[in-house]
């Protein structure tokens, strides 16, 4: 299937260069850094801080890298190769998605720990429901970054162009997933945080169904 | 400032918003109607037809 | 189609004057001054109308794009741009006049209130939107680009809607809820507003034609200047 075809590929390649997983996480680890500085360090503690905090680096960080993994396929003149191959083109879109997921999952992962442990917070009680709202929130982060990555590419202006497209879209997601992930690592259960995970699930539904119809018009010639 | 400069600032922001969208309009269609002119002018002593 | 909507075209200046005139008799002078905030509370009618006309403008940019991608008619395209611009424009209206309201009547210029909050995510997704214009180049596709985040922007509403209210709910230590609607009893207030969404109905749709007008010069313009250059290609 192609989906899969596109996922092992582009996973494939960052297995070999690390390139973007690397300068993901460097980008956060710097933004938690200049957060740390800019603000006071007494005030960093407690379940919401940490939640705000990873889920601001991960956004920032996230556009850079997506940004990244549709260029050098942009520059390669590989676009015009799955243009011209008899691919679904949603297939190609939830295969980009699921690769960019699978980087994004990666780096949540390493960077949840991470900014519990600068931020010095010994207090956290994380609950099951953790897992469930990261992995909901990073899917739709890379559902709305792998469409509109795909656009900004093909403008003048494409670095400057996705943040602008993608951080207006993604307000429900920052908010639901911040608040469920302090919920989570201050013990919420899943009843408790049913409203939020219902927000992240329809929000990913959505925009997965939107970007894999949507991703036709974006690529046609 | 009282309630009614605060009324009067409102409905002065709205009608300026207003109005300078209005002139961005029209400059920018006075300046298309130029172009369009030289456009068409600069046509006339050609022979291409259409 | 110019020759069949032409009397309708030519009349709407006049028709968003006339209304513009009768609302601001409505909003100036007929309706009552309230009781608790006073004069002040007059901007309420042209702020709360122009918050229907952006949201309205969001629908339409939504629906041209559909219809765009549809159909490919470029006349959809230039009504979607067109809906994007006059919506901003609404937009921006609605978050200058509501903190000038807000500052008498709270003693603050921002409260992180709803409404207010669910305004300045719309506002941004209509930046996005004339970003995406301005700076994506001449490109033939991006019409398609544009209308696709005119669609996938609309679709995001409702969650922004419900994130926001939820958001707001869990810290309950602001707002007395703004409630512009409740509260309005008296008749002459319920005609002012109503005549006044009425006026900026007129006006955005004029304000619309008027930049749909625009577009169609530059669209030919950029046509004919394609045209008369084969040499340099």
């Amino acid at each position: 299937m192609t989906v899969w075809a596109i996922v092992r590929k582009d996973l494939s390649i960052e297995l070999r260069t690390g390139e973007t997983l690397s300068s993901l996480l460097l980008l956060a680890l710097l933004a938690i850094l200049i957060f740390a500085f800019a603000l006071d360090p007494a005030l960093l503690a407690g379940a919401d801080f940490v939640a705000g905090l990873l889920w601001t680096t991960l956004i920032f960080a996230a556009t850079l890298a997506l940004n990244r993994s549709f260029l050098l396929e942009h520059e390669a003149g590989g676009w015009t190769g799955l243009a011209l191959a008899p691919v679904d083109r949603g297939s190609i879109y939830l295969g980009k998605a699921a690769a960019n997921l699978v980087l994004l999952i990666v780096a949540a992962a390493l960077l949840l720990p991470l900014t519990a442990v600068l931020v010095g917070t010994t207090r956290l009680a994380p609950t099951p429901a953790l897992p469930v709202v990261v992995l909901l929130g990073v899917t739709g982060i890379s559902a709305v970054g792998t469409l509109f990555a795909a656009i900004a590419i093909r403008t003048r202006a494409r670095e400057v162009l996705l943040p602008l497209l993608i951080f207006p879209l993604l307000a429900p997601l920052v908010i639901a997933a911040a608040k469920a992930t302090a919920g989570a690592l201050s013990g919420k259960s899943f009843a408790e945080l049913r409203s939020w995970l219902l927000v992240l699930g329809s929000f990913d539904v959505i925009f997965l169904t939107a970007g894999w119809t949507a991703f036709d018009f974006v690529i046609e010639e | 400032m009282n309630g009614l400069d605060f009324l009067a600032a409102a409905y002065s922001a709205i009608w300026l918003i207003i109005f300078a969208y209005l002139l961005s309009l029209w400059r920018r269609s006075a300046r298309l109607e130029r172009e369009l002119d030289e456009l068409r002018r600069g046509e006339q002593p050609s022979t291409r037809a259409g | 189609m110019a020759s069949r909507s032409r009397p309708l075209r030519d009349l709407l200046p006049w028709l968003t004057c006339l209304a513009m005139l009768a609302a601001i008799y409505l909003v100036f002078v007929a309706a009552p001054s309230e009781r608790e905030q006073g004069v002040v509370q007059r901007i309420f009618y042209f702020h709360v109308g122009a918050a229907w006309m952006a949201f309205a403008g969001f629908a339409l940019v939504a629906i041209a794009s559909l219809w765009f991608l549809a159909r490919g008619d470029r006349r959809a395209d230039r009504l979607a741009l067109a809906n994007a611009e006059v919506g901003m424009l609404f937009t921006t209206i609605v978050l200058v006049t509501g903190p000038i309201w807000a500052r008498p009547v709270w003693g603050v210029w921002w409260t992180w209130d709803p409404r207010l909050t669910m305004t300045v995510v719309l506002w941004t997704i209509y930046a996005a939107y004339l970003m995406l214009r301005r700076l994506g180049g001449g490109d033939e596709a991006l019409g398609r680009y544009a209308a696709v985040l005119g669609i996938v922007g609309a679709l995001d509403v409702p969650l922004i809607i419900v994130s926001i209210r939820l958001w707001r709910g869990i810290h309950p230590a602001v707002m007395l809820a703004k409630e512009p609607d409740a509260g309005l009893k008296d008749p002459t207030m319920k005609i002012a507003l109503l005549v006044s969404g009425l006026a900026l109905a007129l006006l955005f749709t004029w304000l619309v034609s008027l930049r749909m007008r625009l577009q169609k010069v530059d669209d030919e313009l950029a046509r004919l200047n394609l045209e008369a250059t084969p040499r340099m290609r």
